[in-house]
């Protein structure tokens, strides 16, 4: 029951800095506010019993994924975010939009909350220690690891190809 | 109510904020910072789900779900800022044509 009372602390805090990034102005702050929702997701992660993911989750997405982020906004001096102003042709956008997510999460409220549940599939806990990861990823999922060694080796060549100075 | 379903009700409304940021915000750089959002909604969805099932798969779909979200931020940012060159601009109105 502990384990609730936190993560609905943990919850708040995080759709706090959801907002945050939703409705700043500057792309810097949006960026830190990102940081900080990733920063409460390892938390998270700690709390439903995946250590791994959380430091994974830290020093991948917290790490170098918004230290890549924060460097491209500098580099470009693109701070400050044009007045989010319509388009013509397109005032019915953001209503629209508006309602569709509320009504989304209406829908999911009833799915989780009022739909009684059916059956609760309670196992007992595995390991999930590092250790017990590692030795996963190298068998049983050890075909997929490699495919992602080639898309990232793919997405590598890709950047360097993409930013290269054409004359 | 369980902590596994309230971190995928967390995940759902994170998911939402993330998709008001895609199409509400102007901005490409925004834009993309709100599909990492929606990213790691989903990732929280799967931690969730192999909390209460007590299996590793689901903690195994995270880490590549990571991995292909790194990959993409290397080749989205690379994008944006071949565009910034040209139009000096990241707002994804002025992307209205194919050409250069």
């Amino acid at each position: 029951m502990s384990d609730l009372v936190i993560l609905i602390l943990l919850g708040a805090l995080s759709v706090a800095s959801a907002l945050g990034l939703l409705l700043s102005q500057n792309a810097i702050y949006a960026a830190l506010f990102l940081v900080l929702n990733f920063i409460i997701g390892a938390v998270i992660f700690l709390v439903l019993n995946a250590p791994f993911l959380a430091v994974v989750q830290i020093s991948v997405y917290a790490g170098a994924i918004m230290v890549l982020f924060v460097f491209v906004i500098m580099l470009l001096g693109a701070e400050r975010l044009a007045p989010t102003e319509n388009p013509p042709g397109l005032n019915y956008q953001r209503p629209l939009a508006v309602t569709l997510g509320v009504a989304l999460l209406l829908l999911s409220a009833y799915v989780l909350f009022v739909r009684p549940s059916t059956s609760v599939v309670m196992t007992q806990p595995v390991d999930t220690s590092p250790q017990a990861v590692g030795i996963q990823l190298f068998t049983t999922y050890a075909f997929p690891f490699e495919v992602v060694s080639l898309l990232l080796l793919a997405a590598m060549i890709g950047a360097v190809v993409l930013t290269r100075k054409t004359e | 109510m369980d902590a596994a379903s309230f971190v995928v009700f967390l995940s759902s409304v994170l998911f939402v904020i993330g998709v008001m940021g895609v199409l509400l915000r102007r901005s490409a750089l925004m834009t993309f910072m709100s599909v990492e959002l929606m990213l790691n909604a989903a990732n929280l969805a799967f931690v969730a789900f192999a909390h209460r099932l007590g299996q590793l798969a689901g903690q195994m779909f995270v880490f590549f779900v990571m991995t292909v979200a790194a990959a993409e931020v290397a080749v989205g940012l690379a994008l944006i800022v071949t565009i910034f060159r040209t139009k000096r601009s990241t707002s994804v109105d002025d992307l209205a044509q194919l050409r250069g």
